[in-house]
């Protein structure tokens, strides 16, 4: 390492190695519970408390591991805008996708062995 | 610290910047300008899969239950440890310890990152494909929705596939980061390169902290699921 230790600035945050190791051990727990879930009957409950586990895990990983805790505004301001964005494509195309009805596509305009053959005249 | 221009330049300061401090903000920012596209290149997937689930859950649930749960489990794990080996590799270099220090965690992160890469190739992929059910190169599943359980099989292979192409980035990454470490080219003042690096590897274990769940347990494990 170079010796530059004199003329350095320390503003940065250092993470205690201690808040490292409860946010890797709750990852884990994490990771247990959404297992063990899966193989509890909890009827519609199971999506989404898989889903809640898995945004409690990302919200740990980017605030301690990715530091965004300790991260300035404007790197928030871009965080949040990204997964706004990511809300916006996944909202809009859903809303269009399950309002709209779809004309039957004559099945000749796929060619023959296509691999959404057997899919389209399953479904549609 | 404004005074820091004026004195000696840590090494990897950059001269357009006012302080170091400016330029490892400038260099975080960049890197999450990059994580917010990588998070809609991954969040188009995303959505595709969202809709097809909604259309042909019976089909998606029991193409889950076609996939190795326990290895998925444990890859889960293996990132998350190889999360925590990365985040100790910055803080060493960030808190001025020995260089074999951050260099021991890096070769821990990479080593990690292969078993999971090894894992995913040995005890998922290769099975998928004795079984049939890589879909258009060795298909012969024919269970009750074989047409949908297809799909739902793309989804898996195209979401993990992509993810397995990031890892592979990572562990050029590591490689990179390890031989400059070794040189010397970190140090407590400067050390970004490391920094933004564990950006991105913590991003790709979070992808799979979602993809685990949304692929291995639709549906449930439970009997009867």
């Amino acid at each position: 390492m170079s010796d530059h230790g004199d003329n350095g600035a320390h503003a940065e945050h250092v993470v205690p190695v201690s808040t490292y190791l409860g946010v890797f051990i709750a990852l884990l727990v994490g990771t247990a519970l959404t297992t063990g879930v899966a193989y509890i009957d909890l009827g519609k409950w199971n999506t989404p408390i898989a889903l809640v586990i898995a945004f409690t895990k990302m919200s740990l990983v980017v605030l301690f591991f990715m530091h965004v805790k300790y991260a300035t505004g404007l790197t928030r301001v871009i965080i949040i805008a990204g997964f706004f964005w990511l809300a916006i494509m996944i909202t809009l195309s859903c809303q269009d996708e399950f309002t709209r009805t779809w004309e039957i596509v004559p099945q000749g305009w796929l060619g023959n062995g296509s691999m959404i053959l057997p899919l389209l005249s399953r479904f549609f | 610290m404004s005074d820091l221009a004026h004195s000696a330049h840590p090494q990897g300061f950059a001269h357009q910047f006012e302080e170091i401090d400016q330029q490892r903000d400038a260099g975080r920012l960049g890197m999450w300008a990059f994580l917010v596209t990588e998070i809609l290149f991954f969040g188009g997937m995303f959505t595709a899969y969202i809709i097809y689930r909604l259309k042909h859950l019976p089909s998606f649930i029991e193409g889950s239950h076609q996939l190795k749960v326990v290895f998925g489990a444990a890859n889960t794990a293996v990132l998350i440890v190889s999360s925590l080996t990365m985040a100790l590799a910055i803080r060493s270099a960030q808190t001025g310890r020995k260089k074999g220090t951050t260099i021991f965690w890096l070769v821990f992160t990479w080593l990690l990152g292969a078993a999971f890469i090894g894992i995913k190739l040995h005890f998922e992929w290769w099975p998928d494909w004795h079984e049939g059910l890589v879909p258009r190169f060795h298909w012969f599943y024919n269970g009750p929705h074989a047409p949908g359980v297809l799909m739902f099989m793309v989804f898996y292979f195209c979401m993990t596939g992509l993810h397995a192409v990031h890892m592979v980035v990572g562990l050029g990454i590591l490689t990179v980061l390890i031989i400059m470490t070794a040189r010397n080219r970190f140090s407590a003042e400067y050390y970004s390169p490391l920094e933004i690096s564990g950006l991105y590897w913590h991003f790709v274990d979070i992808v799979w902290i979602f993809l685990f769940p949304l692929l291995y347990l639709i549906g449930g494990r439970y009997p009867g699921s």
